[in-house]
């Protein structure tokens, strides 16, 4: 079973009914026993990083998952879901994440090119590194997916496991060990984004 | 390299796509789950669902059908018509919608735009303006583009867009329905004073419509068609190669 964790961030309808394409089993809770015994979890997320690292540390839920992650849980982040797992963010002010994957959610803006359009927003062409991640092991490198940001994930270079590019190689996905990220939205790009979950969903070899 | 985005339009009425569109290997042509199906695998990179029901029972049958399309479809929705408050936001969003489009809602209530981007994040709220040239300027029509609000266009959708609006649709009345391509003197103007996506709409009649928009206005970033597509006059598949041909970033499938 994956558990998609529920702390009150965000629109989960797409992100369930992808799943349930895929033939995936998932269930939407905040309830710790649930998490504990799901296969695997997905921390989703839209909106703004402070608030969102606020109530996920409130309701406890930020404590449950760095300790499942550390006992080796499948997790995987999507868009501010992924971010959250960084040390911090620097989204209006200075936030602390959950620390799982070594560096920092910067704005976009300091890195990309003056001119192009914030939020980086549409379909985007993914690059891997030298050597493809499991995670992507139905996707061919070139292929797009949907990105709605304007934070990126910055000095996490060890963790990075695809890039876009957007007036720079702005981080795409993270991952390290059982803990991976992606910055684009999986459950809104199409069947790119279906075999990507599908891939977690089965196991991703290197856990 | 972000890609230029091709959305097909559908307007659907009592729970049925309005527009005869007949295609190959679609059992039921009004479908508006099966059509979604057909542009998701075909291409498209966006759906827009506009509701032109006026009842309430239309209204109810429109988000069962978005419910099921969202359940299907895996790529952004966007969902118009008749969105007036944040209720109407609330409703279409919950069904799987992933952004909405205004139109007179924020003509009648300026206060829309703002209280829906900060509810839902402006990536969430799309400006559509219908206008048309009056006397040499650009203004801004109301109810369909059947009512001269008297406003002027440019400023209003950049006010639109300061108000909190992530993306604007701008369908110019002059060029719909002729197919003889986009509006592109209306979309300079408008791309020359907001740094958001901005979305043509209007005019297309052939797939070099769509390689001059793209080639001409490089600040828009997606084309929006209707009949075109639903007729078969283009194919997306074919659209999307050439404007791969012509250096246009496009995302094949």
């Amino acid at each position: 079973m994956i558990a998609i964790v529920d702390y009150g961030v965000g629109n989960l309808f797409s992100l369930q009914s992808s799943l349930a394409a895929i033939g995936a089993e998932a269930q939407v809770t905040a309830d710790p026993a649930v998490l504990r015994l799901a296969d695997r979890i997905i921390l989703p997320g839209v909106g703004a990083f402070g608030d969102a690292a606020q109530k996920l540390r409130q309701s406890g839920l930020a404590d449950l998952l760095v300790t499942l992650a550390r006992e080796g849980k499948p997790i995987l982040g999507i868009c501010l879901g992924m971010q959250l797992l960084f040390e911090k963010s620097f989204e209006y002010g200075e936030h602390e994440g959950l620390g799982l994957i070594e560096g920092e959610i910067r704005p976009i803006a300091d890195v990309i090119d003056a001119g192009l359009k914030i939020p980086h927003i549409g379909w985007n062409a993914l690059s891997f590194g030298a050597e493809k991640h499991p995670l992507f092991r139905y996707v061919e490198e070139g292929e797009c997916v949907y990105f709605v940001h304007s934070f990126y994930g910055a000095n996490c270079a060890p963790a990075v496991i695809a890039t876009a590019e957007y007036g720079a190689e702005l981080t795409a996905a993270v991952a390290k060990g059982n803990v991976m990220g992606c910055q684009f939205h999986p459950e809104k790009s199409g069947k790119t984004g279906l075999a990507i979950l599908r891939a977690f969903c089965e196991g991703v070899a290197t856990c | 390299m972000i890609t230029k985005r091709i959305i097909p339009c559908l307007d659907v009425r009592a729970g049925r796509v309005v527009k005869g569109v007949n295609f190959e290997g679609l059992t039921d042509v009004s479908s508006p789950v099966e059509l979604a199906r057909y542009y998701s695998e075909n291409g498209a990179d966006e759906l827009v669902f506009y509701d032109i029901t006026a009842s309430a029972e239309g209204r109810a049958l429109f988000t069962d059908i978005l419910r099921e399309v969202a359940s299907t479809i895996f790529i952004p929705l966007t969902v118009g018509g008749g969105i007036n408050t944040l209720a109407d936001f609330d409703r279409v969003l919950k069904c799987g919608a992933d952004k909405v489009s205004v139109n007179s809602g924020a003509i009648r209530n300026p206060d829309l735009i703002p209280a829906a981007a900060e509810r839902y994040g402006s990536q969430c709220v799309v400006i559509s303006a219908d206008v048309k040239r009056v006397d040499g300027t650009f203004r801004v029509f109301a109810k369909g583009g059947r009512e001269n609000t008297g406003m002027e266009a440019i400023s209003w959708i950049r006010r639109c867009v300061e108000n909190g609006a992530g993306e604007v649709v701008l369908n110019s009345i002059d060029t719909d329905g002729v197919k003889k391509g986009f509006d592109l003197e209306m979309l300079a103007a408008v791309c020359d004073v907001v740094n958001v996506p901005v979305i043509a709409s209007g005019g297309a009649g052939c797939i070099e419509d769509f390689t001059r928009l793209f080639h001409t206005v490089p600040g828009v970033d997606a084309g929006l068609a209707a009949s075109i597509f639903h007729f078969g006059e283009v194919q997306i598949r074919d659209l999307k190669r050439a404007m791969a041909a012509a250096g246009i970033p496009a995302r094949l499938v």
